[in-house]
């Protein structure tokens, strides 16, 4: 097999004296989601931020197609293929759901002061390039009609929608989704689901930490269970629920 | 009453050109700054120093530059740290700036203040009177002041600043390269307030430090939120109406003769105060709301 998209060995980090990563491992393989469950504070959304540079690791190593990317500032590790969404919706409020997903985009030309004054044909083209595609996917994720909205004014699940959409515009190679189905309602998760699938099989790599079972149910390939700032168990859904320490884990040993 | 006028449009574009600077930095990129007038004061005395001796335009030119050279140290330094250090750390500087021109008198004169500096296009001035080819060129140079922030708010970069100040981590978490924007966008800032500064000194030809008060920062924040922050268009309304107010009160003398000039200097402020109260209470937002694209300003046919 390939080296896998991204892949975290033998992470630790201490927040004071609290140990939240303790040797954690994993791999996210090419074309698959895989996902990532656990108790409250087993360290899922922790070694979420490590994989996207957001915190840095006290040991271990993080891996992306087998390049060695640890302690690189955060926004290298969106320019090398991986995007994340927020577990609490982090929108851009002021900026318009069409400007949102107009931010997205890698080297975007006019994103520099002389360049921004003078290189304006170069990226208006750019920009007229990046809304038409921006249009695909408000279109498809149902947005559309409020491409000129102010962000926050968006409902909760429209936000959690926008999130995907504008790591999309990066055009990833891996999307990490922090419980992409919390404080979503039913038909806008089926959507989230059908979207899921769809993009996986146009090739998109997805890592998806979730306490929703049916989601993790419909879309994970592989399922890694974390407690306590390491991995528990890891295999198939079916595989790791019917595992006797995965249970306890969640429930708590019975004396 | 004509010198009275030309007076107050010379005033009302400086404290335009500072509040463009502000509006850059602070309602733009959610940088703030409490230490504007020490910007504007460096691109003052580097104006009235060099002015004599390399002429107006390159001696504006360096007030920018090193303006903004000193921007982006500051920022290197701090901008780092949160928003509330970043506060204090600018009022600190311009404190610091202050100090240091009060107490070199070797290089500034000290509180007797540097005279007799040059004005941009005197022997023009001479032939058509001074103040309407001061005017001109003020115009002039707040007009391209105006187009080139404008032009940059406009752009990615604008856009990318809007959202560093909205959320820095998601803006991060999308590969832009937040540090480097922050530092360039406080060193655009820090240019323009350098610029204000050789304005400052070339209208009034006499400069010493107690013209560098932090009321002019305060005046600056109050045309940002007045405007709207974000807006370059608001700005100069904010800028223009808290001008209008201060210049304005000044004939309340001529009305009510109850009170003499001191407590009318105290009452003007505080009708400023008033002023701006109101407005937050009406149209919190400011007066224009930030420019944005739009789906019909990049797709043809707009949203059908």
């Amino acid at each position: 097999m390939s080296a896998p998209v991204l892949e975290v060995r033998d992470i630790a980090k201490r927040f004071g004296g609290l140990a939240a990563l303790d040797g954690a491992s994993l791999a996210l393989q090419a074309g698959r989601v895989t996902g990532l469950i656990g108790p409250n504070g087993a360290g899922k959304t922790t070694l979420l931020n490590v994989m996207t540079g957001l915190v840095r690791p006290d040991a271990g190593q993080v891996l992306l197609s087998g390049q060695d990317v640890t302690g690189l500032a955060t926004h290298r590790y969106a320019a090398l293929g991986v995007a994340r969404t927020f577990q609490i919706v982090r929108e851009l409020g002021s900026l318009t759901v069409l400007e949102n997903l107009l931010l997205a985009p890698r080297r975007q030309s006019g994103e520099g002061v002389a360049t921004g004054l003078f290189a304006r044909p170069k990226w208006w083209r750019e920009e007229r390039a990046n809304a038409a595609k921006a249009r695909e996917l408000l279109e498809r994720i149902g947005l559309w009609k409020l491409a000129d909205q102010p962000s926050a004014g968006l409902s909760g699940g429209q936000k959690k929608l926008l999130d995907l959409a504008r790591a999309l515009l990066l055009e990833p190679k891996l999307i990490l989704l922090d419980e992409p189905g919390a404080g979503v309602s039913p038909p806008v998760k089926q959507e989230l689901i059908r979207l899921i699938r769809e993009l996986k099989a146009e090739g998109v790599s997805f890592g998806l930490i979730e306490h929703d079972m049916h989601l993790i149910g419909e879309l994970c390939d592989e399922v890694h269970v974390m407690a306590e700032g390491r991995n528990l168990v890891s295999g198939t859904f079916r595989e790791v629920i019917a595992d006797r320490r995965v249970v306890e884990a969640y429930l708590g040993v019975a004396a | 009453m004509t010198a009275y006028l030309v007076t107050v449009a010379i005033l009302v574009c400086e404290a335009a050109l500072i509040g463009l600077a502000l509006n850059f930095q602070w309602g733009l990129a959610g940088l703030v700054n409490f230490g504007v007038v020490g910007f504007v004061a460096i691109g003052a005395y580097v104006t009235a120093l060099l002015a004599p001796e390399l002429g107006w335009l390159p001696a504006m030119a360096a007030a920018g530059a090193i303006s903004a050279a000193l921007s982006t140290g500051l920022a290197l330094l701090s901008i780092r740290l949160e928003e509330n250090y970043l506060a204090i750390v600018t009022i600190g500087f311009g404190e610091i700036v202050r100090l240091v021109i009060l107490n070199e008198e070797w290089l500034t004169q000290g509180a007797l203040g540097i005279a007799d500096i040059p004005r941009p296009f005197a022997a023009l001035g001479e032939a058509f009177g001074g103040d309407l080819v001061f005017i001109a060129f003020t115009g002039a140079l707040l007009a391209i002041v105006f187009l080139g922030l404008e032009g940059l708010a406009r752009s990615p970069f604008g856009r990318a600043l809007r959202a560093i100040r909205d959320d820095a981590t998601v803006t991060a978490a999308l590969g832009k390269p937040v540090f480097a924007l922050r530092v360039r966008a406080f060193a655009v800032g820090g240019a323009v307030m350098g610029i204000a500064g050789a304005l400052h000194a070339f209208y009034l030809r006499y400069i010493d430090p107690s013209q560098f008060t932090p009321i002019v920062t305060a005046y600056a924040f109050m045309a940002v939120i007045a405007g709207g922050r974000g807006s370059n268009v608001g700005l100069l309304l904010g800028a223009g109406s808290i001008m209008a107010l201060l210049e304005g009160t000044r004939f309340l003398k001529d009305f009510i003769s109850a009170i003499d000039g001191v407590q009318l200097s105290a009452l003007r402020l505080g009708l400023i105060g008033v002023g701006i109260v109101l407005l937050l209470i009406l149209r919190p937002q400011g007066l224009v709301p930030e420019p944005r694209r739009r789906v019909a300003d990049v797709l043809p046919g707009g949203r059908d």
